[in-house]
């Protein structure tokens, strides 16, 4: 029944897409191996939902573009048949507000034309696992946010999808709501299932995605494992902060090359992680006889990357201070 | 599966989608039974004498008058519940699940079968409501048999059937559902220009051809033929004609309307 892919979920080529004059997609070539979780990045407005409307069919690409191939079915010639292969969660809310969360499900049932019996199992349990039993009973409307979110989710494994599209799957749900729904994909991930998602948290690519591909100005500007597009951008460093401004320029004067910032009395010295390089910088704070108040050790993640990539500046240190989520370590 | 089954299933699936929704939030079918529930009352009891010396050789007759006004009234219902099909078929669009609908497996224009099928059953139960209406203040059948009966409820289903498929055209082209009600404003009013509630030869000659031959004119002709008996002549066939010619057109401008790239 399925035909063959050659190990292949998604080719497309040459992809392009404008809404008047404005350029979104400009010739984008993307390949997902089945089975793998493929992560597109890109700026507000890059054309990340584009570009998941355009594979999961809701809309056609400008003549220009080249074959797009979803579970082994070109769009073009039989996009009913790439249809049966798919799941689509996507960026804004699929739900159907004046129904109930299980009159929802059932729906999509119906729609995947699955035995009634057999539909009323596949509700009740993915309503259990998107934990919305309790609410299954009311009108999605009154669902909150990440509900919805859940819900929409839920919907979209009803017919045990092979290829799956999520575009930010987890933008407003809580921190809980949002590891589960990573240990969702992983999942999907092993049973054979390939997800196509986009996001903004880059730590979701990195957690998830065996390849990710950045969108900037309608072209991939980079593509590759998490490790690889780490590797694009220059290395990391520590990062001083003193409390007192005769500190930070004693500091300054002792370690050359530190990239510093006057008013937050903070030094960037350029360090490539290792403890080597750690020790020097403290041996050099210790013999100019300065005591840092807060030292930080930054080793490239993706958020360097993606500024590098798309442009942007980076946002300034302070706010970059959640920790716990961050490739960094705080040594206080 | 083949593919009337798959459409068949997939329609029935959507109709229970409409009814659900049309079960739980009833306020528009209600408000918009009351136009012609009003207009009932209005000309039969306020405009009911003046009316009826009109088109009675100057002898007022109210029962005259109702009986002549109970066809034209019955299929303005349905203009009216085609309004609220409109409206949520474009309240509908703005709706992500749509969106999902499109990149699913299913019978396309089922998506759009189910509104009408619903707004169709939702016509028939109205024109029934407002019959029961008109047969509580006095309106009474004349000469009418089984096989009548059965005729005029297939007529008004195929006006309803043909109205909705239009007024669902017209929802798909709104923008939102404020356009889509304004967008189906005519279809209420045209039964006012038909022979809904004055004889056609009674109009100002520039307008009869209008009247004479606007959809609602030959139905309501029909209808009246079939309730009171009376010449249904050439209307029958009209009327059918119109429907069908209506229903295409609304069925053809729907689905090209609804296939064009998402929103
Ligand atoms: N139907 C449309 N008509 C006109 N312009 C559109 C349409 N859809 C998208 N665009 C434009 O295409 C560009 C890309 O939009 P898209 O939604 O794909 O971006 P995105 O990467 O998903 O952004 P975000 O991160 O904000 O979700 C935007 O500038 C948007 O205004
Ligand atoms: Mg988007």
């Amino acid at each position: 029944m399925n035909p063959p892919t050659n190990g292949i979920a998604i080719a497309a080529r040459e992809l392009r897409k404008s809404y008047g004059d404005q350029t979104v997609l400009d010739g984008v070539d993307l390949t997902v191996p089945s089975g793998t979780v493929f992560a597109l990045l890109g700026p507000n407005g890059a054309g990340k939902t584009t570009a998941v409307k355009i594979l999961s069919t809701l809309v056609a690409p400008d003549p220009g573009s080249g074959q797009v191939v979803v579970g082994g079915h070109d769009l073009a010639t039989d996009p009913q048949a790439a249809r049966a292969a798919i799941g689509v969660t996507g960026q804004f809310s699929a739900v159907d507000g004046l129904i109930t969360g299980t009159e929802n499900m059932l729906l999509m049932a119906d729609l995947h034309h699955l035995p009634k019996a057999e539909g009323r199992r596949t509700a009740a349990r993915l309503l259990e696992r998107f934990d919305l039993t309790e609410a299954a009973g009311r009108p999605a409307s009154t669902y909150s946010g990440g509900m919805k979110r859940r819900l929409d989710i839920a919907m979209t494994l009803v017919g045990s999808p092979r290829v799956i599209f999520l575009d930010e799957p987890t933008t407003g749900l809580d921190p809980r709501s949002r590891h589960d729904m990573w240990q969702i994909v992983r999942e999907l991930v092993a049973d054979g299932v390939t997800v196509f998602l986009t996001t903004q948290y880059l730590e979701e690519a990195d957690e998830l995605a065996d390849r990710i591909a950045v969108l900037n100005g309608g072209r991939i500007v980079a593509e590759g494992t998490a490790e690889e597009l780490k590797r694009l951008v220059p290395g990391g460093h520590v990062r001083l902060r003193f409390t007192d401004p005769v500190g930070y320029r004693v500091a300054a004067d002792a370690l050359d090359g530190a990239a510093g910032d006057e008013e937050a009395l903070t030094l960037q010295v350029p360090a490539d992680g290792s403890q080597r390089r750690l020790r020097e910088v403290l041996d050099r704070l210790d013999a100019a006889g300065v005591e840092a108040h807060e030292l930080t050790v930054h080793t490239p993640d993706l958020d360097d990357v993606f500024f590098a990539l798309t442009g942007g500046a980076p946002q300034a240190a302070p706010t970059r201070s959640n920790a716990a989520t961050q490739p960094e370590e705080a040594l206080t | 599966m083949s593919a009337i089954d798959l459409a068949v299933r997939d329609s029935t699936t959507m109709l229970r989608r409409n009814l659900l929704h049309a079960r739980r939030y009833p306020s528009l079918t209600l408000n918009l039974l009351l136009t012609p529930v009003m207009l009932l009352l209005l000309f039969v009891f306020v405009l009911g004498d003046t009316m009826s010396a009109g088109i009675h050789g100057g002898v007022p007759d109210r029962s005259v008058y109702l009986a002549y006004i109970v066809p034209g009234l019955l299929l303005m219902t349905i203009g009216s519940t085609v309004i609220g099909t409109a409206v949520s078929v474009a309240t509908d669009m703005n709706e992500g699940i749509i969106a999902r609908f499109r990149t699913m497996a299913i019978h396309r224009p089922s998506v759009l079968i189910g509104h009408v099928a619903g707004s169709v059953l939702q016509s028939v139960a109205s024109v029934v409501l407002v019959g029961a209406v008109a047969v509580a203040v006095g309106f009474r059948s004349v000469g009418a048999g089984a096989l009548d009966w059965l005729a005029a409820f297939g007529l008004v289903a195929l006006v309803a059937l043909a109205f909705t498929w239009i007024a669902v055209g017209m929802g798909l082209v709104s923008p939102n559902a404020e356009a889509a009600g304004n967008t189906a404003m005519p279809l209420i009013l045209l039964p006012l220009l038909s022979s809904a509630f004055t004889p056609v030869h009674s109009m100002p000659g520039w307008f009869q051809p209008f009247a004479q031959y606007q959809p609602f004119t030959p139905a309501i002709e029909t209808l009246r033929g079939l309730l009171l008996g009376g010449r249904i002549g050439d209307n029958g066939w009209l009327a059918v004609g119109w429907c069908l010619g209506l229903t295409l057109l609304g069925y053809a401008w729907s689905t090209s309307a609804f296939n064009r790239d998402g929103r």
